[in-house]
Parts: structure tokens; sequence; C-alpha cells
């Protein structure tokens, strides 16, 4: 007969308690955490690189017009490549279908934001997260469409590529005041950054921040 | 952003494809607890922008002239500059391949003509002050889309320095060399002769400022502006037309506005 723990003697270690939950639970594996990474790699360079073309002063400051530009082309080309490799990976793709749909709960999110009430109900993404996840992507098509017609000069009219201009600065402008909010976020949310960060979330914070959400 | 189907082991909240989008509409509040669909938002989203992105591109031409003397109007009366910050196709935007251009004073600035001429020859500023002058207003339009109509350049025409250097009878070709060390551009002779290209020494009826190519620069009035070369330094007389900055990376080398590089602006002359 084998002995328990506790059995031998006083200084024995005490059983632990055997249902206790982990108080850290999985959010992210690492190919999704990947694919984060590449795509803000990816989208710093490209913003900033932006920044260095357009605003007066930064260009004046920065130059190498030539360098600058091949950046700002290719890491914009690139930048859907981390999305589509990520969905060789089956927890990416599940939650592509998370952000993708509105739920009840999401809605109620929406008007809880929209009457300032503390209670917001979400699910592992909540509705402002779907909302990002969804405009960003369209609006980097968009500046992707818009930036192909800039590049290859002679593919499209000369007013194709005005309108291209046009749209790509203004929608440029408007990404980035999103994308700040989205590093706001980030910035106030520390849990959510750990998330990212290790893949793990304190199982408390999830419980409170994302109620539906059954990890 | 359409979501790919988890293959076999599906998470909770799956779409059900048959099912028409509105029918679930009623039923949320009823049954809650049972495996909701949803709203699909991101594809939406994703539609809505590529909608409203084809949209803009349609409706600039319409749009654009608005929003700039929309824009144009408010930077009159904006202290803080922050209009600046605005897509506007009016107005000039700064461009240079080099890292950092050291600035040149009246002191420090010479221009070099050399190459195939009777009389090499290095000017200071103040000699090129001193020759006759030739005021030129026309618009100026770059390649990348950007006109800044009724632009006054003045300084002295190229023809001139050249006649006064002696042109040898194997020169075919002008060669501008630049003091940020990487940029340079070149014109046919035929074209240097023109009496609307000019070394440039105002702009807009002021000095020409560092950020605009000062104190020097060229000037080509009816080509696009990457030819009107910024802080030239060197004039150098040819045999042959030798490809610029730009036209080595795949820019016309006759860029005559309207008629080159795939575009058809309005001329500038």
């Amino acid at each position: 007969m084998t002995s328990t723990p506790g059995s031998a003697g006083p200084t024995d270690a005490p059983t632990p308690r055997p249902s206790e939950l982990p108080t850290r639970v999985r959010r992210f594996t690492r190919a999704e955490r990947l694919v984060h990474r590449a795509t803000a790699t990816l989208t710093l360079l490209c913003v900033a690189t932006a920044a260095c073309l357009y605003v007066p002063a930064l260009a004046e400051l920065v130059g190498r017009r030539h360098l600058v530009v091949t950046v700002h082309i290719w890491t914009g080309v690139l930048l859907p490549a981390p999305y589509l490799l990520g969905l060789a990976s089956r927890a990416f793709r599940a939650d592509l279908a998370l952000l993708a749909r509105f739920t009840s709960y999401d809605k109620e999110w929406v008007r809880a934001v929209r009457q300032r009430r503390f209670h917001r109900p979400a699910g592992k993404f909540n509705a402002g997260q779907k909302l990002y996840a969804g405009w960003i992507a369209g609006a980097a098509l968009v500046m992707l469409g818009t930036g192909l017609l800039m590049w290859f000069t002679h593919l499209a009219p000369l007013a194709w590529r005005t309108g291209a201009t046009f749209v790509h600065d203004w929608l440029a402008l408007a990404m980035g005041v999103v994308i700040a909010g989205h590093l706001w976020m980030a910035l106030t949310h520390p849990e959510s950054r750990v998330g990212m960060r290790t893949g793990e979330v304190d199982r408390a914070w999830a419980k409170d921040e994302h109620p539906h959400w059954k990890p | 952003m359409t979501p790919q189907p988890p293959d076999g082991t599906a998470p909770p909240p799956r779409p059900e494809p048959k099912q028409p989008p509105d029918a679930q509409r009623p039923a949320d509040a009823e049954r809650p607890a049972a495996p909701d669909p949803g709203t699909p938002v991101a594809r939406r989203l994703v539609l809505g922008m590529l909608g409203l992105g084809a949209a803009g591109v349609a409706a600039a031409p319409y749009v654009q002239k608005g929003i700039d003397s929309f824009l144009g109007a408010a930077a009159d009366k904006d202290p803080t500059g922050l209009t600046g910050l605005f897509p506007n196709s009016s107005g000039f935007r700064y461009y240079s391949v080099a890292d950092s251009v050291r600035k040149k004073t009246p002191a420090t600035y010479r221009l070099d003509i050399g190459g195939l001429v009777e009389r090499p020859v290095s000017y200071t500023l103040a000699q090129l002050r001193a020759l006759p002058q030739t005021r030129v207003v026309r618009d100026v339009q770059c390649v990348t889309g950007w006109r800044v109509p009724d632009t006054p350049f003045e300084g002295v025409r190229l023809s001139h320095l050249l006649d006064l250097a002696g042109v040898k009878p194997t020169g075919r070709a002008v060669r501008f060399l630049c003091f940020d060390g990487t940029y340079s551009e070149s014109l046919t002779l035929d074209q240097a002769r023109r009496d609307d290209v000019l070394v440039a020494l105002k702009m807009q009826d002021k000095d020409l400022p560092h950020n605009h190519g000062g104190p020097v620069r060229l000037y080509v009035a009816p080509m696009y502006f990457y030819k009107s070369a910024k802080w030239l330094s060197g004039i150098n007389v040819t045999d042959r037309v030798l490809p610029g900055y730009w036209e080595e990376l795949g820019y016309d080398v006759d860029a005559w506005v309207g008629r080159s590089n795939g575009r058809t602006d309005t001329p500038t002359v």
C-alpha cells in the first residue's frame, strides 16, 4: 500500500485541494501572437514612413525619399501576409469567426457604451474590438488598392490616380486616428497587453471583462 | 476578413449559412441561450469600406476642389498651422532624396560651370545676382499630382550662362549637379536654351529658402518639377544626355508637362 501525503508524519506537505482552477487562462496561441506582432511591426513601419513622406517637417528632417518610399511600399504590400499565413492556424481561424459576428450581447455592449453604463457584456472579444477589426481590415484593403494604383502609374487613367491619391491621403488620416485609439486602449489596459504578450490572462479579469467567454 | 470555417471541431458561435440574415432577429430576445449566429459585422464593415473607397476615387475630382478651397480659406485664418496637416492638392510638398542637406550661405555658395565649354567659371551668389534677371510666372506641376498655380520664379536665363561660358561644338546636352550630393538632372542643349529655363535665385518674389532648394535652383517651366533640380551647384556641358536621379528610377527624361510619364495634365507653358 502506497503512502499518501500527510501519512508519514506531521512535517509532510498538505494535500492540495483537488478541483481548484488555475488562475491564468489561455487567450492567444503562439501563432496568433506572432500574427499580431508581425502585423503591428509592418503597420508601425508603414505609418512612420507615411508620416515622413507626408508631414513637411518630418520630410525635411529625414530626407532619403527613395529609401522611405521603398520601405513604405513594401511594408504596405506585405501587410496582409501575416494574416494569410495565420489562416493556417486553427485557433486564429476560430478567433476570426468570433471577431466577424455581432451577437445579442455585442449590441448590448454598444448600447451600454452610448449610455455610459458600466455593465458591458462581451464574449472573447467585445463589440469595440470587433468593430475595430472589421473597419481596419476594410481600410487596409482600400489603402492597398489605392496604393497600387499610385505605384503602378500605367495601370489606370489619370483621373483614377488622382482619386486614388485623394482617398489614400484622407483615409490615412482617419486610420492614424483609429490606430492611435487602438494603441491608447492597449496602453490603458495592461492585462490585455499581458494577454497579447504571454498568451495568458488572469481568470478573474477574463470573467470581469469578457463574462460570456468560456475559455 | 471572411472567417474560414474551423475544420470539424467548431467553437460555439458559428454562422449558419443557409439562414437568411434577418430571420434570427426577432428570435434574439426570446432565446438568448441558443447558439446565436449573429450579425456579420466584419463583412459589412469590409464591404462598406471598399464601397466608400471606390466612391471616393470616383468622386474625388468633384470633391477635391471644394475641400482645397475650404482648407485654403481656413489656413488664412489659422495661426496654429494645423490646417497644413490635412491632405491638400495645392501647395508645395517637400521632397529630398538625400539624408540631410547642409545649408549654403552667400559666402559659401558657388555655381561651377564646366565640361565642354571654352571658359569654365565659378560664380558666387553676388555675381549671379549681378547678371540680367528674368521673371517667369507659370504653374508648378509635380509628377505626383500636386500643382501650384501662378508661381513667380526669377533668376538668370540658363542660355545666358551657357553663352558666357561658350559651349564647344561637341556639346549636346547639359548635366546639373546638386550640393545635396545625390541629385542630378539633364537637359538637351535645345531644351536648356529655352527662355523659360532659369537658374533661379528667387521664388514668389523672395530669396529662395533652403527647403525650396535655395540659394539657387534650376527652374524648367515647361517640364514636371523634378527637372527643376534643387540646391544647384554645378552645370556641365556633355556630349550626350545622362539620365538624372529619378530618370534612373524610371521617370521620363523629356518630362514635358502633360506629354510624359503617362500623365495628361494641362501643360504649364
